[in-house]
């Protein structure tokens, strides 16, 4: 279990006052004068040799990333992008950081966009975290007044602007490209890459495109030491982070811990444990609605991380841990999901177009039992379909609940669409 | 230069290439759906997929630039089952309803599911329906059909310049429209017809008339404007059913106006079809070709060649015209004239007449200065190239003349020919002189007016200050509107030695100083300005020309006659017969030959190729089909006092500029419903 000392997010239960002076008793803007004075190439290295991987899903490392901005100007300024659109069913992290520790946002804004020269930061805010905009906004105003960003940034002479933008509500666009699209004020659709946003993003600029807890966590790493970070969890999936942990659990929570930590560890510890124990468990969602669930046998000792999940067949993502007990109907809970990505699916391209509504329709029968067993091939058929061959991951996150669920419950699913095809004739019998 | 290999085939490619035109370098045919060679890539219609080594997905090729070193597979078992896949989402919502669609048998999506599609479908859902919508008189929509590509989007915003339709909600629901009922106002609207690779978007005139199949296609040259759009008219027995662009990169690229695609339902109707001869108590009488022929004849005798005059329309081809002219050479009259509107052009240099530049050379300027004209409307195709250069960036465009709205921000410098006069000193003068590759378009309302030889000499005198007239690069441009205009001028159809002009002729015809009026097709003539005088009309249509006449001679339109175009540029092109002239109309020059004989003095030429070698006796340019022979630069203009009247377009309505379009019925929905132009004359109407 994670040390309180060692917690990046001391507020994340908002015991605290979210303001620069509460901010500041907890460290926040301790010596990031001292930070920027020891130069670009420095905090790059040293976020890297953190081996800090992107928060938002995909798990990128965050200092190679940055080291992909151009070091010398076009003439195009550079832009730091952060994006808050958090809306995976599931996850709830950014939420608490963004009310609770909007500091710690701020100052990662200003080290990180330091470090690849960026002119600003636009933090793309999900439209409904009203609350949360105000809280970040306060932030940023305190920021501004205090003079740690603006024209001459804690005073290192740096100029470096923070701008929130808030977003209307499509889960599309907290995808990179379709963020960078509705930031420029159109819609929200992705962007075909390459040219990456390293080349060309916001405004044909350099940009990049963090998360959140990514951007959040930066410069207490600075201040404690790449090395410090790289302590925790195993090699290659360092760190602390923040899972989210909701569901079937008696005490659903956001809960800072070490990577790596065992999933059954995770939710016995901090979250009360399963409902009606760990035996009651049927599956968890181990990272959000788009990853791929794991059954009980798996949850028994898989670790939560990057590289153990994906050797589960499935993914960290945004460590969204969502867990089912043998109460629930995963059929029925797998076609909510997918309604949702058909509902979500931006239209631009045809596999995901077409294929979201195709895949919520089957499920959908599957639920009610009025699916042949036939057609769970077909859906399976359908999601190989769509996965991979879209613009961007929303199909891949709309094939990936159903793959997940045809391959660890196949035999109850046939069960199932049998049962209800056979019941008219059991009870003439 | 990238060097990539294909199927095991290495190719090197021109940097900025894609994969899709690197596997097309070496002649593999990629499907696809939303790429269009002109449009910009979209990448949405996953078509086009292929595999990339060291990829662990497959890669959209018309969006992956080729790169040193790719290894591309495009024919294994997996890139047909992505694209199958493809195939099968795009079929799973689409009606099927080939046998009804207009698109049908030209159709891309039937085309590729040939390869790529099943042969039965697995869906077992309800298929989506969309709501049609309505874009005016001229596209008509089945929106189910939508496949999504956004070509017609990216088409009118990049291209057309007017971003009036989008893509509205997500998902499924996705439907491309105007988001508010509207009328597409581009005059390109209808290329959209053309890049929707599915039926959802066809022509609205030509609906449910006619199967592709059946269509007998002739490929030809547009004249309602003189831009000589190439076109491709496809006629179904003895009508032309539609009109459709023919691929010339250095004249319309793929696209054609809206007037060259729609305006063929005017050559059915109002259509000369039989001469007519006026009879003793005023009206017209049907007449046969000889009793026509003969009284024309006898007229253009008794009065003698001081006494008679011709003029020549808009849309005469260049046979008709020299046979006119060599006609009234021959009758010893000098009063001839090819420019109804009295432009102020083709008193000396030929460069003084032509679009020096080129439309393909537009990609090349450097900076603009409109005079007098708006191409949106008296050129379409060379506006979408001045926008084509000004989307690519560092291209300024200045006017003198009306406000304008070309799709393109284009500065207003002043509205009259005396801003031009002082350009010089103008505050824009500085920036202009610097450019390197300058162009300057003088446009027919700033030359067909009474100081139209001052303005000429005024530009033509910037132009050169500017330096932008130089061996390797002539900025000088005149914008034509007829496509008649420029033969005209190469082949002398001028006043001779001390004949008159337009204005002179009807001068003379007022005061009885000419008897015989010769209007071959010149529609724009006002019968109440020639006076007593006895009217010849030989022409397609029974238009303002034909109304006033005491004998009608029907001819040819464009579509009924093997004929020679010179367009805008100087570049002389060939039309092709489609279809053959109604009744007793016949094809022009053949007219005037007939016309000759009767007279006595038959014109040495009985076939087209008689009457072409002719004509390059006469401009040895003629021969040079398709090509813009160098125009020498020399002197042309008249430096003299200018007016105060500010330019004016010589177009007031774009949709109604000549007897075909005047005669269309579609042509006429256009300027009601997209100009709003019937209005104000009806006043009935709330």
């Amino acid at each position: 279990m994670l040390a309180d000392k060692d917690r990046i997010f001391t507020n994340l239960y908002g015991t605290e006052d979210f303001g620069l002076k509460a901010a500041r008793a907890r460290g926040d803007w301790d010596g990031t004068k001292d930070l920027l004075a020891k130069g670009r190439d420095w905090i790059v290295d040293e976020v890297k040799a953190s081996g800090l991987r992107g928060r938002g899903g995909a798990g990128f490392p965050a200092g190679v990333k940055w080291s992909f901005m151009p070091k010398e100007s076009d003439g195009r300024p550079s832009y730091l992008v952060v994006n808050a659109d958090e809306g995976e069913p599931g996850t709830c992290k950014d939420r608490d950081m963004l009310r609770h520790d909007p500091h710690k946002l701020v100052e990662g804004c200003l080290v990180a966009g330091f470090s690849m020269n960026a002119v600003a930061a636009y933090i793309y805010i999900r439209g409904e975290f009203f609350r949360e905009a105000e809280a970040l906004q306060a932030a940023i105003d305190q920021a501004y007044e205090a003079g740690l960003i603006g024209k001459d940034s804690c005073g290192s002479g740096y100029a470096f602007d923070v701008f929130l933008h808030r977003g209307a509500g499509a889960y599309i666009c907290g995808e990179e490209m379709a963020l960078i699209e509705s930031l420029e004020g159109k819609k929200g659709q992705p962007r075909l890459k390459p040219p990456f946003p390293a080349g060309s993003g916001v405004w044909g600029c350099p940009t990049t495109v963090n998360n959140v807890e990514t951007i959040a966590v930066a410069p207490t790493i600075l201040r404690r030491g790449g090395a410090w970070f790289a302590g925790f969890g195993r090699e290659n999936n360092t760190g602390t982070k923040v899972f989210c942990i909701s569901g079937h659990v008696n005490a659903p929570c956001n809960v800072e811990e070490e990577m790596s930590i065992p999933l059954k560890e995770l939710i016995e510890t901090h979250a009360g444990g399963v409902r009606g124990g760990w035996d009651n468990l049927l599956a968890v969602i181990p990272g959000g609605s788009s990853t791929p669930m794991i059954p009980k046998s798996v949850c028994d000792t898989v670790l939560m991380d990057f590289d153990a999940l994906k050797e589960a067949k499935s993914g960290l993502g945004t460590a969204a841990v969502i867990v089912m007990d043998k109460s629930t109907d995963l059929v029925r809970a797998i076609a909510r999901l997918s309604k949702f990505y058909m509902h979500e699916s931006c239209g631009q391209c045809t596999p995901c177009r077409e294929g979201t509504g195709w895949m919520w329709r089957v499920m959908e029968r599957m639920a009610t039992g009025e699916a042949d067993v036939e057609e769970i091939d077909l859906l399976l058929d359908v999601t190989y379909q769509v996965d991979g061959h879209t613009i961007c991951a929303l199909g891949d996150g709309a094939a990936w609940p159903i793959q997940g669920l045809i391959r660890h419950f196949r035999p109850e699913l046939e069960e199932r669409l049998l049962a209800d095809k056979l019941a008219p004739q059991k009870a003439a019998e | 230069m990238p060097t990539l290999t294909i199927d095991g085939i290495e190719v090197t490619v021109e940097p900025g290439s894609t994969v899709l035109q690197a596997c097309e370098q070496i002649g593999i045919e990629i499907p696809r759906f939303c790429y269009h060679d002109r449009l910009e890539i979209a990448g949405n219609c996953r078509m086009c997929l292929v595999e990339m080594e060291r990829s662990p997905k497959p890669i959209a090729s018309c969006a992956m630039p080729a790169a040193d070193g790719q290894v591309i597979s495009t024919n294994t078992p997996q890139v047909k089952k992505d694209r199958n896949g493809v195939m099968e989402f795009l079929l799973i919502n689409h009606p099927l309803d080939c046998p009804i669609c207009d698109q049908g048998g030209e159709c891309d999506l039937q085309d590729q599911a040939m390869a790529y599609g099943h042969d039965r479908s697995r869906f077992d859902e309800n298929k989506r329906a969309v709501t049609d919508k309505d874009l005016g008189p001229l596209i008509s929509t089945h929106m189910t059909r939508c496949i999504h590509c956004t070509r017609c989007i990216r088409f009118l915003t990049d291209v057309a310049g007017v971003a009036e339709l989008g893509a509205m909600g997500r998902g499924e629901h996705m439907e491309i429209g105007t988001f508010v009922e509207q009328a597409l106002t581009s005059e390109l609207s209808g290329n959209i017809i053309d890049v929707c690779p599915v039926g959802a978007l066809n022509s609205k005139p030509y609906a449910y008339s006619a199967r592709s199949w059946e269509l007998e296609h002739t490929e030809s040259i547009d004249v309602h404007d003189a831009v000589g759009s190439n076109i491709r008219v496809d006629a179904r027995g003895q009508e032309v059913m539609r009109v459709l662009p023919r691929l010339h990169e250095d004249i319309n690229e793929e696209w054609i106006s809206d007037k060259t695609r729609f305006a063929n339902d005017g050559l059915r109707l109002g259509r000369l079809d039989t001469p007519y001869v006026r009879g003793k108590d005023g009206k017209l009488v049907p007449a046969n070709w000889d009793d026509a022929l003969d009284v024309v004849a006898k007229r253009l005798k008794a009065a003698g060649g001081e006494k008679i005059a011709a003029i020549a329309g808009d849309m005469a081809c260049a046979e008709s015209m020299m046979a006119l002219k060599d006609l009234f050479d021959g009758l010893g009259s000098p009063n001839i004239d090819c420019r109804q509107d009295g432009a102020a052009l083709g008193d000396s240099a030929r460069a003084g007449y032509l679009f020096n530049t080129t439309i393909a050379g537009i990609e090349d300027a450097d900076v603009c200065l409109l005079v007098g004209t708006n191409p949106r409307w008296e050129a379409p195709l060379i506006n979408a190239r001045l926008r084509k250069r000004f989307m690519r960036g560092g291209f300024k465009v200045y006017s003198v003349g009306p406000e304008l709205d070309l799709t393109f921000p284009a500065e207003n410098l002043g509205a009259g020919p005396e801003t031009l006069a002082a350009m010089a000193n103008h505050k824009a003068a500085k920036e202009l002189a610097k450019a390197a590759k300058g162009m300057i378009i003088v446009g027919q309302g700033a030359l067909a007016r009474s100081d139209g030889a001052a303005v000429l000499a005024a530009a033509r005198t910037i132009a050169e200050d500017w330096g932008w007239v130089s061996d390797d690069w002539n900025g000088f441009n005149v914008l034509h509107t007829a496509a008649a205009r420029v033969a005209g001028l190469d082949l002398g159809l001028l006043p001779g030695k001390g004949g008159r002009d337009v204005a002179g002729i009807k001068a003379a015809a007022a005061s009885g100083d000419i008897e015989v009026v010769y209007l071959l097709g010149a529609d724009e003539i006002d019968r109440g300005d020639l006076g007593d005088a006895f009217v010849i009309y030989q022409g397609h249509h029974g238009d303002a020309g034909a109304q006033g006449a005491d004998a009608i001679l029907p001819g040819a339109a464009y579509t009924e006659k093997d004929a020679t175009w010179v367009n805008t540029e100087g570049r002389v092109q060939l039309g092709r017969r489609a279809v053959f002239p109604p009744g007793k109309a016949r094809e022009d020059w053949a007219i005037v030959r007939a016309l000759s004989g009767v007279m006595g003095s038959a014109l040495p030429y009985d076939n087209l190729d008689a009457l072409r070698a002719r004509m390059e006796k006469a401009a040895p340019h003629f021969a040079d089909v398709d090509d813009v022979p160098y125009a020498k630069w020399g002197a042309f203009g008249k430096a003299g006092k200018v007016d105060k009247a500010a330019f004016k377009s010589p177009i007031d309505d774009f949709y109604m500029t000549d007897a075909i379009c005047r005669a269309s019925e579609t042509m006429a929905k256009c300027s009601l419903e997209i100009l709003g132009s019937g209005e104000q004359a009806t006043g009935t109407d709330g």
